[in-house]
């Protein structure tokens, strides 16, 4: 009478085990994400860059007409 | 005649005081001209307009043209300091946005230097320039 229910018991505990496992690896697939490298860096401070040059510009293009024997 | 006389020589001073106006006027703009031997040397290529808002050497300069242009570039940096200060940025953006213009300001036949390092002569397309100017 209990060898059934422990044969089931153990195939339900091997079945979670493998579920697990399987999800672990799933996850483990997931969570590998490539390292961010340069380009991402770099295409950020081009931006931050940009706004900063676009802001500044008219005020340099004044200081380049004011002092024009320097430039 | 007295009457005459007595202004004759109020008109003098009056001439005198427009021409030291016209002097005061004139000088400014002299000024504000290139320095002769810094145009040449702009002209014939020596020396460039680099993407950092300085000016650098396109060919091993002569010892006169490395002091002109270290004076101008004393200079440049006096003022983009200043600028910088009064716009809250860095001495470095405002040179490199400086340096955006000065390269988009050079004239077919003067030489830049593009982002990668290579000094280009400007001809009638536009320049390479980095891609953050405006």
């Amino acid at each position: 009478m209990n060898t059934p229910k422990t044969g089931a018991r153990r195939r339900a505990i091997v079945g979670h085990s493998l579920a697990v496992l399987i999800g672990a690896a799933a996850l483990t697939g997931c969570v590998q994400i490539e390292t961010p490298d340069k380009p991402i860096e770099i295409n950020l401070n081009i931006n931050i860059r940009q706004e900063v040059v676009y802001r500044l510009d008219g005020d340099a293009k004044k200081l380049i007409e004011q002092n024009s024997e320097i430039f | 005649m007295m009457r005459f006389k007595m202004w004759k020589p109020t008109g003098l001073a009056l001439a005198a005081i427009a021409a030291t106006a016209a002097v005061a006027l004139a000088v400014p703009s002299a000024m504000a001209q290139r320095d002769p031997a810094y145009a040449a040397a702009r002209a014939a290529g020596q020396i460039g307009e680099q993407p950092d808002g300085y000016l650098g050497f396109a060919s091993t300069p002569t010892p006169a043209i490395r002091a002109l242009v270290q004076d101008l570039n004393i200079k440049r940096k006096a003022a983009y300091t200043e600028r910088a200060q009064a716009t809250g940025s860095t001495v470095e953006q405002f040179a490199f946005t400086s340096g955006c213009n000065l390269i988009a300001n050079t004239k077919p036949g003067e030489k830049y230097q593009a982002p990668d390092g290579r000094w280009l002569t400007r001809d009638d397309s536009p320049p390479v320039r980095n891609a953050s100017c405006p």
